[in-house]
């Protein structure tokens, strides 16, 4: 049996929750997410939201969107990160407006301190562009909006997972979910749907991600003909703990924090002279990978260290007391007076479900909308992140897009009805449980997702070339292949939380072959995406977004234009 | 290092009553819990059901009691807890499989206190000022993940599960002493009520189950104070 809104949300992080409150109050909404809404992913970020507030010194949205624009290695949508920009600023004040409990200057006014890639008059030195709340903005984030949801009354299907997206006639009709309490499978047929699914980092071993983050409304997407664009970039962040790769914020960069090699240079002076540490979060884990490579690793092994010793107990304490406390709980270190071993971690993923700046899902080179069908945050690609992501502006991003999609979607449940369901909507989703609950093979998924983590990690990370990438592809075959065969030991409808892993590996196994197909065709460097075999970036050829659509057999590709308003193409120095 | 975890099983569907499961692994000193719980769950028995997401300490998702305490199982290294361990769901909470329990009623009570800012003069077109000062009155309590932790270690709140138990009242800190609200004598009502602040008796084993360190029992004393004052 169907239940029926006029618009339905997958996902409660920050752009979930985000377009919820646009929505509230314009027709009936429903919330779904397969955590309760606070464990979203949003409430791990941790040093900022950036906006040319200028509070403490001079600063511009023109400035940050060139930040932006120069960030993403000039892939990105120039229309698009000048609204990302602008809009940051009034963003923030609603957030405060809204209760969130920013840090303070003396003077009363929302702190700012600088981080990776921002800059003053168009890259000349660091600004302090990034709003923080000690260094748990992002928990504070998610925390806000869910508390004006709940003033809001919003309505939460808490623990349902989204299986398949309804489209009638050209139309967005629903979504499919299952009921993680009682196993059921729902229908709900509704006039828009958002996704705000977030990310896919866990297709790689080390990486700053949560379990949960396996992709799942880009799956859903893509398995129906809509394409996934520019995948092939993919963020590490330089800074995780090694070999767990828990996330400590570039806000210690920002804070005064410096990488050193095994034999203590502060070795980012040689990479960028202007922005040292501070540079963009492609740059840095690459220059850390080559220190690794030319045998600067600390004991010759794979990580470096980040040096906080001198910031001081009360920096520690007051600006970074959460990452202080993840290197004295994971680590048994000691801040203060100990260097801390870290390598970079899968963080972000730039591409995802091709948007407008309304968050309209796009579904080709023309921009044509899929009508009803929205999506923002992560899962989505505006593209305001181009081939690399500013840290701070994913923040930014959720909270901007998401409410633009939200207040566009409010307008579209006005304007129009239903889209019939199709015929027996949720019998694909029930084929695709009970196929993984029989399949009579036996593979162990852990198995699976191992190989598939490692694999990723070796061929498709930092540095890749065609001989890693297509024996990926190989390894992807053959995974696929095996997955088929996946054997579920845990038969029960309630919390079947084995079931569940085995649906998101699924989704991580195709993500992971559109990201190798993608980076396999695009033979240049630019931003994350870092071609061995082809190191310098090529822009009479490349200088264009990829959309990866699902063929019969293979990875079928287009490509769009990429949107140049006010910055040209330029080399990237720092 | 091997280590013996020795865990609290039921399944609605086949079990009548919980059982204990035991399950021996090989893992790192430097393994979290929720390291070992995957592994028995990957490699031994898909079935065994537990939340999880960041792994990290912050999503909140993954509170339980280990070796007899209210922790996260994200936040416990393997070589501070022994060779032989013990994990069962939260207490006082509906276990409603393995260690996943029923915190449907926990954030009802957590909804209840309005955690909201409530105001009523107009905002600025920037932010609104607030001192260091004044910010930090409140940072302890800001940092509350509704992990249930200390919810489920009162003696108060297993004695009447209707009492609005310390995570609501943390939250409902949050916001009275924010110099922006105006909403303290709505949520100060609501606390003042039979199965509010006053149910606490100060035993402080909120404080030692906290993951977060927020000094729980200090802010449940403010609110009391404040509640008193305003008597007064």
């Amino acid at each position: 049996m169907a239940q029926r809104y006029d618009a339905v949300i997958v996902g409660a992080g920050g752009a979930g929750l985000m377009a919820a409150l646009q929505l509230a109050g314009h027709g009936q909404v429903a919330v779904l997410s397969k955590l309760y809404p606070t464990r979203s992913h949003t409430g791990t970020a941790q040093g900022g939201i950036g906006a040319a507030l200028g509070n403490l010194e001079e600063d511009h949205w023109e400035w940050h969107m060139f930040d932006t624009v120069k960030g993403g290695d000039y892939l990105v949508d120039q229309d698009a990160a000048e609204i990302l920009c602008r809009e940051a600023i009034e963003t923030v004040y609603d957030l405060e407006h809204w209760g969130l409990p920013f840090s303070r200057t003396p003077e009363g006014k929302i702190a700012q301190r600088p981080f990776g890639g921002h800059t003053r008059e168009y890259g000349k030195a660091a600004v302090r562009r990034s709003c923080y709340a000690a260094d748990r903005t992002g928990h504070m984030i998610l925390q806000t909006c869910y508390q004006q949801c709940i003033k809001n009354q919003v309505h939460f299907y808490d623990e349902y997972h989204v299986l398949d997206l309804l489209i009638e006639q050209g139309r967005c009709a629903g979504v499919v979910a299952m009921c993680l309490a009682t196993g059921e499978i729902h229908t709900f047929h509704a006039k828009a749907v958002l996704f705000a699914t977030g990310g896919c980092g866990k297709m790689f071993r080390v990486t700053s991600n949560a379990h949960s983050l396996t992709g799942d409304g880009m799956a859903v997407a893509y398995r129906r003909g809509i394409p996934l664009e520019d995948m092939e970039f993919f963020q590490f962040h330089p800074t995780g703990i090694y070999k767990m790769g828990i996330l400590l914020s570039e806000a210690a960069r920002g804070e005064g924090a410096i990488l050193r090699n095994a034999s203590g240079e502060r070795f980012m002076e040689r990479y960028a002279p202007t922005l040292k540490d501070l540079a963009p979060r492609d740059m840095t884990s690459r220059a850390i990978y080559q220190e690794i490579r030319e045998g600067r690793g600390i004991d010759g092994k794979n990580y470096v260290h980040l040096d906080l010793t001198h910031l001081g107990k009360d920096v520690l304490d007051k600006k970074l007391p959460d990452i202080t406390e993840f290197v004295r709980t994971y680590l048994g270190l000691e801040p203060l007076r100990e260097l801390v071993p870290i390598q970079p971690t899968a963080h972000y993923a730039m591409g995802g479900i091709p948007t407008d700046v309304e968050g309209r899902v796009v579904i080709d080179e023309k921009n044509t909308p899929l009508p009803g069908f929205y999506a923002a945050g992560e899962v989505a690609c505006v593209s305001v992140h181009g081939a690399n992501r500013l840290g701070t502006n994913s923040l930014v991003d959720i909270l901007v897009f998401g409410r633009r999609g939200g207040r566009h979607a409010a307008k579209f449940i006005k304007e129009n009805d239903w889209a019939p369901l199709p015929a027996k909507a949720d019998e694909p989703a029930r084929a695709l449980i009970s196929g993984l609950k029989n399949s009579g093979g036996k593979e162990r998924p852990a198995d699976l997702r191992d190989a598939l983590q490692d694999e990723m990690m070796e061929k498709a990370s930092v540095f890749r070339d065609a001989k890693g990438l297509t024996a990926m592809r190989e390894k992807l075959r053959e995974l696929r292949a095996r997955y088929r065969q996946a054997k579920i030991e845990d038969q029960s409808a309630c919390y079947n939380t084995e079931l569940l892993e085995v649906i998101e590996l699924g989704g991580l196994l195709d993500l992971a072959e559109v990201l190798v197909e993608s980076a396999l065709v695009r033979q240049e460097s630019r931003g994350a995406h870092f071609r061995e075999d082809f190191p310098k970036r090529d822009d009479p050829n490349w200088l264009k977004h990829t959309l990866a659509y699902k063929g019969e057999k293979k990875v079928d590709f287009r490509y769009k234009p990429v949107t140049i308003t006010k910055f040209e193409p330029k080399e990237r120095k720092y | 290092m091997q280590v013996t975890l020795k865990i609290k099983r039921f399944n609605p569907e086949t079990d009548k009553e919980p059982w204990w499961g035991e399950y021996k692994v090989e893992a790192e000193a430097t393994d979290r819990l929720l390291d070992a719980l995957n592994h028995v769950k990957w490699y031994h028995d898909g079935s065994l059901t537990f939340r999880r997401s960041c792994a990290h300490g912050i999503c909140g998702s993954d509170a339980m009691v280990i070796n007899g305490s209210n922790r996260l199982a994200c936040k416990e290294l393997l070589r501070n807890l022994g060779e032989h361990i013990t994990v069962e769901p939260m207490r006082g909470f509906r276990v409603i499989k393995d260690l996943l329990v029923d915190m449907d009623a926990f954030l009802a009570k957590y909804r209840s206190v309005k955690p909201y800012l409530i105001t009523h003069t107009p905002e600025p077109e920037k932010e609104r000022l607030q001192s260091p000062r004044d910010r930090e009155k409140f940072d302890d309590t800001t940092k509350c993940i509704l992990c249930g932790a200390c919810t489920t270690s009162c003696p108060s709140f297993w004695a009447n599960q209707d009492y609005v138990g310390p995570a609501a009242i943390v939250n409902a800190h949050r916001f009275i002493f924010d110099s922006r609200d105006e909403g303290a004598a709505e949520r100060m009502q609501i606390l003042d009520s039979v199965d509010g602040v006053w149910r606490c008796r100060t035993v402080f084993n909120c404080l030692e189950a906290c993951p977060r360190g927020i000094n729980v029992t200090r802010a449940i004393g403010e609110v009391k104070k404040a509640l008193l004052y305003r008597k007064l």
